[in-house]
């Protein structure tokens, strides 16, 4: 009788499902704003991030390329990219982005949707995102979609086929925290695809709280990179991120006005 | 002819091919993806691919960047 040895990865029995695709972690993490790729990378590996995103820009043409390559660093067959469309500010741009993403990543079609209405804000232009995510969809992409914390916007992405809906929980880079918990815990009652808060987490606190309204993950790039020590605050949110999601599913006990006591009453000496 | 590149006014000579093109930049070795007047040239036709004058040539690559 032969034993065949199997090497796998590791299971959890909580699999993050985005587009019938399993994935361990709970944090996805942005790429940009580090000092160097060397900080990028180790920020990314403390995280414990699988899918990273990435923003599709110009070569530098006629400069020396010999910069060291984010795809290098960060090898895609190790990493799920995740490319993004950071900085435009109409569908067509957002559309156009993705495509070349696709070309660039050899047919991986996988893409995070965002499309700015404004710099001062950088809030959703929500009727491009719907146009965008309608190209892209019939296009044949597979859409991760930016939206503002709004439980009809967030429905509409859903039933338009997108496979998952990433509200902000505040303003790109701000900081601010889950500054509308009742918004995204209706989005996430409402949904039954993976809703993820994008957007406005500031520290790990706030990442465990966007998981204990029962979110499906956090995506983060600042409050990682734009921290004193980014490879200890991308540890911090591995362990928020955890935390918060076990909190969830343990159940956390009703909110009371006054107290209850943990020790027995009877069997008193006094 | 005259051409942009990513931008820039750039002069090609006549004929030139974007697998030509792509070996002058230097960027052969690259992971990259090109966009002609904004439809998408794939690398497996890069050898084959003509430029024409007027043409506005954007070449890309991923880079960090991303989320919040």
């Amino acid at each position: 009788m032969s034993t065949v040895m199997k090497t796998a990865t590791p299971r959890t029995a909580d699999p993050l499902l985005i587009d019938g695709v399993e994935y361990q972690s709970r944090l996805l993490v942005g790429t940009g704003k580090y000092k160097d790729m060397e900080e990028t990378r180790l920020a990314i590996e403390a995280s414990g991030a699988e899918i990273i995103t990435v923003a599709i820009r110009r070569t530098n043409i006629g400069q020396k390329a010999d910069e060291p390559n984010l795809l290098d660093v960060l090898p895609p067959d190790r990493y799920t990219y995740l490319p993004n469309t950071a900085g435009c500010y109409s569908a067509e741009d957002a559309v156009r982005t993705c495509r070349l993403a696709r070309e660039l990543l050899d047919g991986h079609n996988l893409v995070k949707l965002e499309v700015l209405g404004d710099e001062k804000t950088l809030f959703p232009d929500i009727t491009q995102t719907l146009s965008a995510a309608e190209t892209l969809i019939a296009d044949g992409f597979r859409v991760m979609v930016y939206t503002n914390d709004d439980p009809i916007i967030a429905r509409r992405l859903e039933e338009m086929g997108c496979v998952a809906v990433m509200p902000l929980a505040a303003p790109i880079g701000s900081g601010l925290g889950i500054r509308n918990p009742y918004n995204i815990l209706t989005i996430v009652e409402n949904a039954t695809v993976p809703i993820l808060v994008d957007a406005g987490v500031g520290c790990a606190s706030d990442a465990a709280i966007a998981m204990e309204l029962g979110c499906d993950g956090v995506l983060m790039n600042t409050a990682i990179a734009g921290a004193r020590n980014p490879v200890l605050m991308a540890s911090a949110m591995k362990k928020a991120i955890e935390a918060g999601r076990e909190s969830f599913l343990a159940g956390r006990i009703p909110r009371k006005r006054f107290a209850s006591a943990s020790s027995p009453v009877d069997g008193t000496f006094f | 002819m005259d051409l942009i590149i990513n931008g820039k006014p750039e002069q090609l000579p006549d004929g030139t091919t974007a697998a030509q093109l792509i070996e002058q930049l230097g960027l052969a070795d690259q992971r990259l993806a090109m966009e002609v007047n904004r439809e998408i040239v794939p690398r497996s036709a890069f050898t084959s691919y003509t430029f024409k004058s007027g043409d506005q040539i954007e070449i890309v690559r991923a880079i960090g960047g991303g989320a919040h």
